[in-house]
């Protein structure tokens, strides 16, 4: 390629670049504000929004809530789903085929109708706003994520070395353990945080199973933007990007450590 | 023959069959391995060695037949009870351990511990010369070097026999040729029993002590290199070791003498099959030799050709010879012997003592992809 | 020699593996029963039900059919949301494309940063980031003010179709570039060399060599796209205003407000038929037919 177009072309994607990130690096300054409004810029600084968010017990009630449906939300997904990844990649494949295509669907059925669904089902089997609604709809929408990033790992992984280890005196659940198990656990670890990420961050449902007493941030989130220009959402978006970032930065240091294999 | 050293086991397949639904990988293969041998189980691919090596190994369960090891039945005994080395083609070392921890794996599920299993590590580390790469990971090997860590985890734990499965087949021409000195010189060491898979008739050469000839799932013949390379039992062995020359032609018996007729020229030998199988005539490369048209001498047998090719050797030169009935004729010659070049009309003249009469078979082809 | 290397399948044991595999078969239903199990209480049912409530509320029949494609709001609301998701897609795919391919073509530090900020994102919840769309596009947003910096005059955004656009290709993007790129990363440069060497002009090549190979992203990623985007809710609810109401903002609306479970119902029916329908025929187009050797 000449020149020329190849400056176009990487001008043309820090633009995307920009419009990929600029969203999630405006909450910042929006969060120091000193006055109780979203208009930008802000004016001031002021740590209030975020005193608020410590203090206000609306607010640490939600994010308690949101953090106990994700944990448990992504141990019991995780479970379930590195069970089945297992599963599949054991059966035929045509079976396999139909079964993963299957196991895949939460992700593509629009949110508002299974939403609307779960609602009618837990209006019934009184699950609305209890701690069992919330997990059971969420791990059915993280398992997904399991088992594609199990499957991946599994895909990779080199089903000869379990025969290998079998001539040197392993048993089958030795080489499980010694073998299978190391080499698949970054995939299902990964599993793991796309299941807590899901929930953590799942919304739709959420706005129709929520009651008064249990409800999660996003939730929370929602109602605030709804009702009022708080710039304490801003102050969760900001904290929510730090903590995200950190653990992301964390995770990168440790791979590319681990990287040199 | 066998080694000295009593270490190794003896195997013994008795009529093993296995088949996949209506597939025949293996049909009534019997084969006995004295102890400490070095075995080859040589054919082209889809043969049954690999089969055969996975039976013993204990990753594939017979459909009939029986199987010992070291004097006992191993039917149905899994794979990991049946303490046999394997060297795989592909390594299958554990890329999530080190050198040291892969050789000391096998030793671990022993319930072997430290100063012993340390020092047991060391050895053989130290027989393949790998010992001062026990804290590398195998990825941050080359190929060769990762074969013979894998080599050293496989006799580690001493077994009594070492399965290989093609473990050259993934390295270039003069690593092979070199690692198969150092296998050899390992099994002089160690004293196993060695059961070695290969599609490359000269390696099996180079290693073995004896050789198993496999085709279509059964065993063609067993017999030392010289053995099927002098005496080829059937036409697939004589094709696939070595170079050779097959003359096909109407055959006519007189007394002990078989004769073809080729294109209107007859040549014969003073041998016979002993059954009324279709004969062909299988000659090597050395023993024949050429002649400029109408020079060669007349008591032996000869026939017309045109050069097709010539290969300069070094040591010497290959000629392919199209002969009139266009099949090809490989000879070699020595570098004092008169050269040749493309198109020269030759006589292509061998003694009949020197043929190889063996009965046709329409199975002896194999194909190199 | 001639006898090198001769086919490996034998020589791998493929044929071992498959004595254990034998054994684990009838076992492999039962690790996937459990996920099986929570798809059939919290997929399964439901759906059944929002299908049931569609013809059986308030009585047995086809009547929430019959005022959903009556009425003139309903079809308009319908036609819209399939015209969003469609300019969505189109907006994705020509954001993204580019940007996929310069991923491919780019050294390991760089395409790092740049899958960091395709994942950048996910790192905050779609609430919050949406939130941030309603700061740069509300009208004293960061937006208009820098269009009112350079001098022109500002522009209506928040409470648009245009609004939900920008915002909702922003929260999608990621799903075309994913895809595209994981299909782009198999494509051999060389090729495009090839082309070039065999008399094709760089355009030419491109649009020869390159697009074919690439098109089982493009579909993949359109797909993707599209599907996530007809079921798309918080992003509309809080960008749009009365005129850019998507289907699942008016299901939401029967449901919780009017309390009418059976238009509500049809109305998911007809948005789920859509789904499916679009998933089951374009499917076949996103794969990969011919494998190209990967680049390393």
């Amino acid at each position: 390629m000449k020149q020329p177009g190849r400056i176009l072309l990487g001008l043309y994607c820090l633009l995307v670049a920009v419009w990929l990130v600029a969203p999630t690096i405006v909450v910042v300054p929006m969060s120091f504000n000193e006055k109780k409004s979203l208009a930008f810029p802000p004016s001031g600084f002021s740590w209030q929004w975020y005193q608020n968010f410590f203090t206000s017990p609306e607010w640490s009630a939600s994010l308690i809530g949101s953090l106990k449906v994700a944990v448990v939300t992504a141990v019991f997904a995780t479970v379930i789903g590195t069970l089945a990844a297992f599963g599949l990649d054991r059966m035929k494949s045509r079976v396999s085929g139909v079964l993963r295509a299957l196991l895949i669907t939460p992700m593509v059925v629009p949110g508002v109708v299974l939403a609307v669904g779960i609602y009618a089902v837990y209006l019934d089997t009184r699950l609305v706003g209890t701690m069992t609604g919330f997990v059971l709809a969420h791990t059915m929408l993280a398992v997904p994520f399991v088992i594609i990033a199990v499957s991946a790992s599994l895909e990779v992984f080199d089903k000869r070395l379990e025969t290998a280890a079998a001539s040197l005196g392993a048993t089958r659940l030795t080489a499980f353990r010694t073998v299978t198990l190391p080499l698949i656990a970054p995939g299902i670890l990964s599993g793991l945080l796309f299941a807590f990420v899901t929930s953590f961050d799942e919304i739709i449902v959420a706005l129709f199973i929520t009651s008064p007493y249990l409800k999660t941030l996003p939730v929370q989130i929602f109602s605030s933007i709804t009702r009022d220009a708080d710039p304490t959402v801003a102050a969760v978006g900001t904290l929510l990007f730090i903590t995200t970032s950190l653990v992301i930065g964390a995770g990168l240091l440790i791979g590319s450590r681990q990287g040199k294999r | 023959m066998a080694s000295s050293s009593t270490r190794g086991a003896a195997i013994d397949l008795r009529s093993v069959s296995k088949h996949y639904g209506s597939f025949i990988a293996l049909d009534k293969v019997s084969l006995h391995i004295e102890p400490g041998e070095f075995m080859t189980l040589l054919g082209p691919s889809g043969s049954g060695k690999t089969t055969t090596l996975n039976v013993i190994a204990g990753f594939t369960e017979v459909s009939s037949g029986s199987l010992d090891v070291g004097g006992k039945s191993v039917i149905g005994v899994p794979a990991h009870k049946r303490n046999i080395g394997v060297v795989f083609q592909h390594y299958a070392l554990f890329p999530h351990m080190t050198v040291s921890r892969n050789v000391a794996y096998p030793l671990t599920l022993r319930g072997i511990a430290n100063p012993d299993r340390a020092a047991r590590m060391r050895k053989a580390l130290d027989m393949v010369k790998m010992a001062d790469f026990g804290h590398r990971f195998p990825s941050e090997l080359s190929g060769g070097q990762q074969q013979r860590v894998a080599l050293a985890r496989a006799i580690v734990f001493d077994p009594p026999l070492l399965l290989m499965d093609e473990p050259l087949g993934a390295l270039d021409k003069k690593l092979r040729e070199w690692l198969q000195l150092e296998i050899k010189r390992i099994h002089r060491e160690l004293g196993t029993t060695f059961v070695y898979v290969t599609h490359d008739q000269e390696e099996a050469l180079v290693l073995s002590d004896r050789i198993a000839v496999f085709n279509q799932g059964r065993i063609e013949q067993i017999g030392t290199g010289r053995q099927l390379y002098d005496e080829p039992e059937t036409l697939f062995v004589g094709k696939f070791v070595g170079d050779s020359t097959i003359l096909r032609g109407a055959a006519s018996t007189s007394g002990n003498e078989t004769a073809l007729e080729i294109e209107g020229r007859k040549v014969a030998a003073a041998k016979r099959l002993p059954n009324g199988a279709k004969p062909v005539m299988l000659l090597r490369p050395e023993k024949l030799s050429l002649a400029r048209r109408g020079k060669g001498g007349q008591d032996r047998n000869t026939l017309p050709g045109r050069i097709g090719e010539a290969i300069y050797l070094g040591s010497g030169s290959k000629y392919e010879v199209v002969l009139a009935d266009t099949s090809k004729a490989i000879v070699r010659s020595t570098l004092d012997a008169e050269t040749f070049a493309i198109g020269d009309e030759v006589d292509l003249v061998f003694a009949g003592s020197d043929v190889k009469l063996l009965a046709d078979d329409e199975n002896a082809d194999f194909t190199l992809t | 020699m001639a006898t090198r290397a001769i086919d490996s399948r034998d020589t791998v044991p493929a044929v071992a593996a498959d004595d254990r595999r034998r054994w684990f078969r009838g076992q492999a239903f039962w690790l996937v029963a459990p996920a099986l199990l929570l798809l059939v209480i919290c997929l399964g049912l439901p759906l059944a039900i929002v299908t049931l409530r569609s013809f059986s509320e308030p009585q047995w029949g086809w009547q929430n059919y019959a005022w959903f494609f009556g009425t003139p709001v309903n079809l308009t609301v319908l036609q819209r949301t399939f015209a969003i998701s469609a300019w969505v897609t189109l907006v994705c795919l020509i954001a993204g494309y580019p940007y996929a391919y310069v991923m491919t073509a780019v050294g390991p530090k760089i395409r790092l940063i740049l899958i960091l900020c395709v994942l950048v994102p996910f790192w905050v919840s779609g609430v919050v980031r949406t939130l941030a769309w309603v700061i740069l596009l509300q009208d004293s947003g960061v937006i208009n003010s820098v269009i009112r910096a350079v001098g022109l005059s500002p522009v209506k955004l928040i409470r648009t179709q245009t609004g939900v656009v920008i915002g909702m290709a922003q929260v999608l993007l990621p799903f075309m570039i994913l895809p595209l790129y994981s299909v782009m990363k198999t494509i051999d440069l060389r090729l495009m060399q090839a082309a070039r060497s065999l008399g094709a002009s760089p355009a030419r090549a491109f649009a020869q060599v390159y697009l074919p190979l690439s098109l089982p992203g493009v579909y993949a990623g359109a797909i993707i796209v599209f599907i996530l985007a007809l079921g798309f809710y918080i992003t509309p609810a809080l960008l749009g205003g009365p005129r850019s109401t998507m289907l699942s903002t008016l299901i939401q609306n029967q449901v919780l407000s009017l309390l009418n479970w059976g238009r509500g119902g049809a109305m998911g029916v007809v948005l789920l038929i859509a789904t499916f329908v679009l998933l089951a025929l374009a499917a076949p187009l996103s794969r990969q037919p011919y494998k190209t050797g990967s680049r390393r």
